[in-house]
């Protein structure tokens, strides 16, 4: 660790503040995940690491060797876009097999398919009209 | 105590909290009930460790493990969405 004393005090400071931040928020997805009850809820508890835990750490190294080159070094920004971007088609592709699984077995706490429900609706509002006839 | 100091401790404290997430998202990942479940941890386990590729960079002060990074977070991205399509058709490549 030679070069950390070649930072600047206060960037040395805010590079480890950064770091520490976006640790903190992976550690906080990670334990949401053990703790949520149904994997509907459990999707969620990862994208803390993803957002701010990605951007967190990815700004601590981008201030760390922008300062030690004495020149801006941006490149790091390519890993947070590309994380920003594709966590959400990743978990939203996750979910529609979660309920596309869910739905084909049957089980009784997912909501049913919008055609489905529309065509049950459909069927009890004719029984509603022919009851008045 | 020197700035510097601060840096190396905290880098250190910050990556035993990233190995301590990938320990809970392994838990969850073996333990998982439903296949979902695993890929989302496997998923999360990815991104845990390109931030943890990352720290390291910081730590050694080194620029060559940005390219590392970015190749975790694209192989991650891909597996996970190759997995995903699995569950839900039964096949990768239709």
């Amino acid at each position: 660790m030679t070069h950390a004393a070649d930072l600047p005090g206060w960037a040395a400071l805010l590079t480890a503040a950064l770091v520490l931040v976006g640790a903190a928020l992976a550690l906080a997805g990670a334990i949401g995940t053990l703790r949520f009850r149904t994997f509907f809820e459990r999707v969620h508890a990862p994208t803390l690491g993803t957002s701010w835990g990605t951007g967190s750490i990815v700004l601590a190294s981008i201030i760390c060797f922008s300062v030690l080159g004495s020149r801006p070094v941006v490149h790091e920004i390519l890993i947070g876009v590309f994380i920003t971007v594709t966590t959400p088609v990743t978990l939203m592709l996750l979910a529609r097999a979660a309920l596309y699984r869910d739905r084909a077995e049957g089980s009784g706490n997912v909501p049913a398919h919008p055609a489905r429900r529309a065509g049950a609706l459909k069927a009890e509002q004719d029984r509603a009209v022919d009851g008045g006839r | 105590m020197t700035a510097a100091d601060v840096l190396l401790w905290s880098v250190t404290i910050a990556q035993t909290m990233l190995v301590v997430a990938m320990g809970c998202y392994t838990y969850r990942l073996i333990r998982g009930p439903r296949a979902q479940d695993r890929v989302l941890c496997l998923d999360a386990i990815y991104v845990c460790a390109m931030l943890l590729v990352l720290t390291v960079g910081i730590r050694t002060g080194s620029q060559i493990y940005f390219e590392a990074a970015l190749i975790i977070a694209v192989l991650g991205f891909v597996s996970s969405v190759a997995l995903a399509k699995f569950l839900m058709r039964g096949e990768v490549i239709e």
